[in-house]
């Protein structure tokens, strides 16, 4: 039994950082910016969050330096492709190689060295409750943060007048021009938030799921997160769903692996949770017209409003 | 600006509109010069021009969505800057779009409650909309994806939107071009119960006879300055051209035919196709015969299948059976555009800049892409050099025959304005004196000079022995230059009626979709 809660805590643990991650881009480009960079915003979060962890000895202002680190890395992002117009994929793709490179730098000093863990959140009383207890109660503050955002986010977008807003933009931003939405002071929040979303998920992994700094941490969790995003159809529980399924597979082929009792090439093993992630959410968007209207037209599109 | 007839001066003179000297430079196009425009209250102000003349880039001044070079703009009275739409609209200024500024993706009611200032309650936009709908005649579902309606229906959105701001201004940029004759007129009595109740509008049209019906004023742009003011009402739809155009405008003549009506030479059979993307139009069992000698016009609104029927004529994308197109006798329904080219058609897409041609590539260069698959022999030289000489030749051939009007020896294709690009492009394709051509849309966008001689070269070649089938939404130009009209609508293809039984009444029903399948069926009886 306590095997069963471990592993489904660890579960749980392995698929935050994709959530956070890919929450935060699907409201970017839910608003017509394609940001490739959130491998990069994620591995400077991480650098950020442990390192500020390290030095002040709080992972709380751990936690919140890599939020804030992701948020500037990516106000970088905006300032090329909004302001200045320069090719989003491009500028995405430097994004991520100058956030590898910067942070190995930033981090050559803290290999090796302890990390400070975020304590787990023990709800009295409720955490006591067999299996679903340390389940739903036992969990790092991250976790909790990662559902609120699913739900926030879904709230957002389907319910509220600035969540339309934000979809309008990315579906046409020449007519949401023409209506008066200011577009580029939506998108430059938007790619903030993606990034501090990418920013919290790297601290995460620094202070969560492996508490110390190693280069190149995130290990292209930020690709999956990207990936997710798009297999998900744009949707927020979805991307839930999909975050999730790649946990579980992840985590269950490394139990796999590690017991050596089946005789699967490695490889095979270690491929399987992209496969699975893709397969399931290939069918569950089996329905082309709600991932098309769920497709933000625009997406990719630099916007120069003519004056 | 001398031959102006006054119209009053002074601010307090009840002027709702008035702008004095507005200029507006695009790199050293005078796009605006000096344009004056006074709109009383309560009246419907025609703003008349050709294409390019400067009336789109007046209005989105007045809209705030460009920046004036200089000038200013008097509101009731007070000079006023109006730095983007959102100003625009507080001041009472609503505008309905040429091309829709509508989200695909979204439903009618969200369409709506984007525009619309953000202490409205979301939860009642879609009830007001209802009540606006009923009392203007303006059906409308709220719930429906602004993907799947019709252009019309589309822009009985766009003009709920506008209403619901209660503008007192209200500005229409050439609001029939995608209606048909039907819908026009139950437009035509929105506007005059808009007048009745004391709004003014702005009317941006290039249709003269809708002009003098409804229009209280007018006001005539040409090359970016106001040429003349009128009342429309006191003039012919020949004078009013003749003000917007400078110079006398000639209609194309249907020449009578001199070789007669010969062998079928485009024949399509049970042509279908499924709708390629979710706001796309299938095919539905299209046939129809285009004979030597003959102009067979397709009418039909915007967006009913035309663009997915060309596609499928010119060989874009290729047909499930080889017989669903014949060229000249030949099943061409696997074979790609070249193959097809290369057996006597030629085809004109609706979009001229990115389809029709390269828009960064020079004419010369554009001539040689589309026809070094027909004409190697003559553009392309041993070891596959191309001969610069044959196509310079070619290029200033078509240049002087289609009298296309350009400001370098041999510009980009982008550096043209709509319609000489448009006439080089027809040019290109007749001078290959063609079996079978195919346009879409041959004259959208492309002022009345240029659209006549189109039209006028389109009747001769198919007098010289071609079949001509002509694509367009425009009634008037099909009704010039047809021999027969047949609709589409839904993606169905109506029988074409011979242009002596053919009215606009008629035409207009099968537009809206009044008899579906009425055709078919009398086929099939037969």
């Amino acid at each position: 039994m306590d095997i069963t809660v471990n592993i489904l805590l660890t579960i749980a643990t392995a698929a935050t950082p994709l959530l956070i991650a890919a929450i935060g881009e699907l409201v970017v480009e839910r608003s017509g910016v394609l940001n490739l960079g959130v491998e990069g915003m994620m591995i400077m979060g991480a650098v950020a969050g442990f390192g500020v962890a390290f030095l002040t000895g709080s992972p709380w202002l751990g936690l919140l330096a890599s939020v804030v680190a992701g948020a500037m890395f990516s106000l970088l992002f905006a300032v090329m492709t909004l302001s200045l117009a320069t090719n989003q994929v491009a500028t995405g793709l430097s994004l991520t190689l100058l956030g590898l490179g910067l942070s190995g730098m930033l981090g050559t000093s803290f290999v090796g060295q302890p990390g400070g863990r975020l304590p787990y959140l023990y709800i009295p009383g409720l955490s006591d409750i067999p299996v679903v207890g340390k389940l739903l109660f036992g969990q790092d503050p991250v976790f909790y943060l990662s559902i609120a955002l699913v739900i926030a986010v879904s709230w957002f977008l389907f319910r509220t007048r600035t969540g339309l807003t934000l979809r309008s933009i990315g579906d046409n931003h020449a007519s949401a021009h023409a209506l008066g939405i200011p577009v580029i002071r939506y998108r430059y929040l938007a790619v903030m938030f993606g990034g501090a979303c990418a920013g919290l998920a790297g601290g995460h992994l620094s202070l969560v799921y492996t508490p110390q700094w190693v280069e190149n941490m995130a290990a292209g969790r930020g690709w999956i997160a990207l990936a997710l995003v798009v297999f998900a159809s744009w949707r927020p529980l979805r991307v839930l769903a999909g975050a999730y399924i790649f946990g579980a597979v992840w985590i269950g082929q490394l139990h796999l692996q590690a017991s050596g009792g089946i005789s699967v090439p490695t490889q095979l093993l270690s491929a399987l949770p992209y496969l699975a992630t893709v397969v399931v959410l290939v069918l569950i968007s089996r329905n082309k017209r709600l991932t098309l209207t769920n497709t933000p037209a625009a997406l990719g599109q630099s916007f120069v409003p003519d004056r | 600006m001398g031959n102006c007839v006054q119209q009053g001066t002074g601010a307090a003179s009840g002027y709702l509109l008035e702008t004095r000297g507005l200029t507006k430079i695009f790199g050293t196009l005078k796009a605006c010069d000096h344009v004056d425009l006074k709109i009383r209250k309560g009246e419907i102000h025609s703003l008349l021009g050709e294409n390019g003349a400067g009336k789109s880039t007046l209005v989105k001044m007045l809209f705030g969505s460009l920046e004036p070079y200089s000038g200013e703009i008097l509101w009731n009275g007070q000079a006023v800057r109006i730095t983007n739409p959102s100003a625009a609209k507080k001041l009472g200024i609503g505008m309905v779009f040429q091309h829709f500024s509508l989200f695909d993706a979204l439903t009618a009611a969200e369409n709506i409650a984007l525009s619309l200032d953000r202490t409205t309650p979301i939860g009642t936009i879609a009830a007001k909309a209802r009540d606006l709908s009923t009392t203007y005649g303006l059906p409308l579902d709220p719930g429906a994806l602004v993907g799947d309606l019709s252009v019309g229906e589309r822009q009985r959105i766009e003009i709920i939107r506008c209403l619901l701001q209660t503008p007192d201004l209200i500005i229409l940029d050439e609001p029939t071009s995608v209606l048909t004759p039907q819908e026009a007129d139950r437009l035509f009595e929105t506007l005059e119960r808009l007048r009745a109740e004391g709004k003014s509008i702005l009317y941006i049209s290039h249709r003269l006879e809708e002009v003098k019906r409804i229009c209280d004023s007018a006001t005539v742009m040409r090359h970016g300055k106001v040429v003349d003011h009128c009342d429309p009402r006191q003039e012919t739809a020949a004078s009013l051209a003749r003000m917007m155009v400078g110079t006398e405008v000639k209609t194309a003549e249907r020449t009578p035919h001199a070789a007669g009506i010969g062998a079928e030479l485009l024949g399509v059979h049970g042509l279908t196709r499924k709708p390629a993307g979710p706001f796309s139009m299938p095919l539905k069992n299209i046939r129809l015969s285009v004979r030597s000698g003959e102009v067979l016009g397709i009418a039909g609104v915007a967006g009913n299948g035309q663009g997915e029927f060309f596609e499928a004529l010119s060989g874009e994308v290729l047909q499930d059976k080889a017989d669903m197109v014949r060229i000249g006798g030949t099943p061409v329904g696997r074979m790609d555009i070249s193959a097809r080219r290369r057996l006597g058609a030629a085809f004109v897409p609706e979009e001229r800049l990115g389809h029709g041609a390269a828009p960064r590539m020079r004419l010369s260069e554009n001539l040689l892409l589309s026809r070094h698959a027909t004409d190697h022999k003559t553009f392309v030289g041993p070891a596959g050099l191309v001969r610069s000489g044959a196509v310079q030749a070619t290029t200033q051939r078509i240049v002087a025959d289609m009298d296309v009007r350009k400001s370098a020896p041999d510009p980009e294709a982008a550096a043209l304005s709509g319609g000489n690009l448009q006439k080089f492009i027809i040019g290109r394709e007749l001078d290959r004196k063609p079996d079978v051509m195919i346009v879409n849309q041959p004259t959208w966008g492309v002022d009345a000079g240029a659209a006549a001689r189109i039209r006028q070269a389109l009747i001769e070649l198919a007098r010289q022995g071609s079949a001509v089938l002509v694509i367009s939404q425009d009634l008037d130009e099909l009704f010039e230059i047809s021999d027969a009209i047949a609709v589409i609508h839904n993606g169905e293809l109506s029988e074409p009626i011979p242009i002596a039984e053919a009215t606009f009444e008629r035409i207009g029903l099968l537009m809206g979709g009044a008899e579906p399948g009425h055709a078919a069926a009398q086929r099939e009886n037969a």
